[in-house]
């Protein structure tokens, strides 16, 4: 019988397969187990959002509660991971990661590279990202653009429960550093997910929604969006392609160029602000790459070049909504808005 | 309300079909239907196919519009005698229960799980009075490959359907695969299920396990349908078992999977991530390696059975796609009397569901 589980109880489900198959994948952050050496708090939350909850009893030993420090417990799975563990470390907010940067963009990005290939950095980052929360400016970026900026580093950032199981399990069994970044708003979302372990490669775009009209590229929280978005317009007789990223390094521009060849139209949806984004940058690819193929300019739908705001009200306008999505579709198809 | 007034519905194939796309009525209003005519086409997100129609009668009125999306047993048509006057058929109509989104399924064949000698094996039931249908799906397979012929096939008594070892929600860790393996947890959920003697039905490389089960086994078989088998001769398409095994994206697996069928566009971008789902699985690669080299070594069959069935006990009947691009519809003559079904592939009993399913039955209740 089909079996759904949250995005929350995926993550939960391949950090304990994968601690079950190898005793050197240990998990570690700031209150991931909930009290370690406090009596009577043994497990009381299993991390912020509870996502490691129950894990210490089945894996004692492999999860460690860290001080509430990023600079020390980031540069210290680094480094364990360079020694031989596989650490999985959460990182509550990816907003957090500027103080943990040094250890990831100057160390593990770079340490295959300096020592000629030799030295191998298995760590996984996860850290939760995006707007929705009403958790304001230093708890909802979606700092996605960042971290595919610095090479060395793999970037996964899943959309449905399915993927998160098999590419965290990906991301764990990965000798590079992965930075696997959750979307809060997307961790109740259920889907079918197989009891047994499996493993999604990297760099291969899942198309969600196939379509012969307009390509839609985006990843994370923004494709259910675009999916909903895809329904409107197909009642107006636009038929929509989807195409989930799924990992933004290394990037599948393959799925994108050959859905663009057939489409003719593309729009870029991202969540991240819209300079030097992951939409800026397919648009660049597609521009580049697969000019030919397009039979208008590209559109782009991204949040403004402006913090996460804290009023609610304000926040659901900073988000792309599937209104918008939608609308810059129909611009793409040549409708001019009434 | 009318007994004589008998509503079309929309399919449902498989467990996770929850809505259809009546793509177009291939009747008219006013037209006589026989059970078994193609009424109308149907589209899931997984797979396109023809509706044959289960009733006779008279096709009174069209209630589902072509283009539109409907939920699983949502009414599209109305079949009455002329007797039945419009205004109880716009009753009927008007008061129509819509499904209800149910978890548990009355109609649904039951997906459960048993444990094995070769670990856990997972089968889906349908109860019924006599000789069982036993359904065996072919390599990298799964019980879904009968997604069409279980509805049809139970209407006439009990039908069985397994994930055989390695295959499927069954067990992944097979260690040495072999032939042996499959037909002793054949042997096995017949025995668990306390099911003496089966009609065996295999599809390609489940054929083979079929054929090898009727040769060693005769008391357990009622009779054999071997449809695309694998067994009959020595030709394979080994390039096409190659790139199976060996893809491990939608990019390399699609083309590999157009062969299956005649028509190419069947293959589907849900046909291919549900295969990949299953090939990511810890433990499918290498079994299908395995399993492959011990079945298929060099690109050609190990094992042919077509001298053994010649002198076999029980009926045995084949059935191929005339344009099977993986195993040659040639190998269908070895055994006397086979059905080659024009405009199919390999994967026959899913392009030519209504044909087969006839065949099948015509084979098990006579």
């Amino acid at each position: 019988m089909a079996r759904t589980l949250s995005m929350m109880a995926a993550i939960n489900e391949a950090l304990d397969q994968e601690m079950s198959r190898d005793p050197t994948v240990v998990v570690l952050g700031e209150d991931i187990v909930g009290g370690t050496g406090s009596p009577g708090e043994d497990d009381a939350w299993g991390g912020a959002m509870g996502v490691t909850k129950g894990l210490i009893h089945k894996h004692p030993g492999q999860l460690i509660d860290t001080p509430l420090s990023e600079s020390a417990y980031i540069g210290a799975a680094i480094g364990a991971a360079t020694c031989g563990l596989r650490p999985v470390a959460e990182l509550m907010f990816i907003d957090f990661m500027g103080v943990c940067l040094d250890q990831i963009f100057n160390q593990a990005a770079k340490f295959r590279y300096m020592f000629g290939g030799k030295a191998e950095t298995p760590v996984v980052i996860r850290a939760t990202c995006g707007a929705g929360f009403r958790a304001a400016a230093q708890h909802s970026q979606m700092l996605t653009p960042i971290m595919t900026h610095i090479p060395g580093l793999k970037v996964v950032c899943p959309s449905n429960a399915y993927d998160t199981k098999g590419l965290l399990i990906q991301s764990i069994r990965d000798n590079d550093p992965v930075i696997f970044l959750e979307h809060k708003n997307l961790y109740d979302r259920e889907t079918d997910v197989p009891e047994e372990s499996y493993a999604i490669p990297f760099g291969e775009a899942n198309i969600a929604r196939e379509g012969r009209d307009v390509t839609i590229v985006t990843y994370g929280m923004m494709v259910p969006y675009s999916l909903e978005a895809s329904e409107t317009l197909k009642s107006e007789g636009i038929d929509v392609e989807v195409i989930d990223l799924r990992t933004l390094s290394p990037i599948d521009l393959d799925t994108v160029f050959e859905s663009v060849e057939m489409t003719g139209r593309l729009v870029c949806v991202d969540e991240a602000n819209p300079r030097c984004s992951i939409a800026s940058d397919v648009a660049a690819a597609v521009a580049q790459d697969a000019f030919g193929s397009l039979k208008g300019p590209v559109a782009m739908v991204t949040a403004p070049h402006a913090p996460v705001p804290f009023s609610s009200a304000l926040e659901d306008l900073y988000i792309p909504s599937p209104e918008r999505i939608a609308e810059a579709v129909r611009r793409t198809m040549g409708e001019r808005p009434s | 309300m009318s007994e004589e007034i008998v509503p079309i519905l929309m399919p449902k194939w498989g467990l996770s079909m929850k809505q259809g796309t009546l793509s177009s009525w291939l009747v008219e209003e006013g037209s006589e239907i026989s059970p078994g005519d193609e009424i109308m086409d149907v589209e899931t997100d997984k797979i396109a196919n023809a509706v044959e129609a289960t009733d006779g009668g008279l096709l009174r009125r069209r209630v589902g519009m072509a283009g539109e999306t409907y939920p699983v047993r949502a009414l599209l048509g109305v079949l009455a005698p002329p007797s039945v006057p419009d205004s109880q058929i716009d009753a009927y109509v008007a008061s129509f229960e819509a499904p209800v989104a149910e978890e548990e399924d009355d109609g649904e064949p039951v997906r459960l799980f048993l444990d094995l000698d070769v670990g856990r094996i997972r089968y889906a039931e349908r109860p019924g009075d006599g000789i069982p249908v036993l359904l065996i799906h072919g390599f990298g397979g799964d019980l879904d490959n009968w997604l069409f012929n279980i509805d049809a096939l139970s209407e006439a008594g009990p039908v069985i359907a397994l994930d055989l070892p390695g295959h499927g929600q069954s067990v992944k860790s097979v260690a040495a695969p072999s032939l042996t393996t499959m037909t002793n947890a054949v042997i096995g959920l017949m025995d668990s299920l306390g099911v003496d003697r089966a009609h065996l039905v295999g599809h390609s490389m489940g054929g083979l396990v079929a054929g090898r089960i009727g040769i060693d086994r005769p008391d357990r078989v009622a009779s054999l349908t071997l449809i695309a088998a694998a067994g009959l001769g020595e030709e394979i398409n080994g390039a096409y078992l190659d790139g199976f095994v060996s893809a491990s994206s939608r990019r390399d697996l699609k083309p590999a999977l157009v062969h299956l069928f005649a028509d190419q566009a069947l293959v589907n971008r849900s046909m291919v991530e549900d295969v990949l789902k299953y090939k990511r699985l810890d433990g499918v690669g290498a079994f299908l390696e395995a399993f492959r080299d011990a079945l298929f070594p060099g690109g050609r069959q190990a094992a042919n059975l077509a001298g053994d069935l010649a002198g076999i006990g029980c009926p045995c009947h084949v059935i191929w796609g005339a344009e099977d691009a993986i195993i040659p519809a040639a190998h269908a003559r070895a055994v006397e009397g086979a059905t080659v079904i024009d405009g199919a592939g390999h994967m026959v009993q899913m392009e030519k569901a209504a044909e087969v399913n006839r065949l099948i039955l015509s084979w098990t209740t006579g």
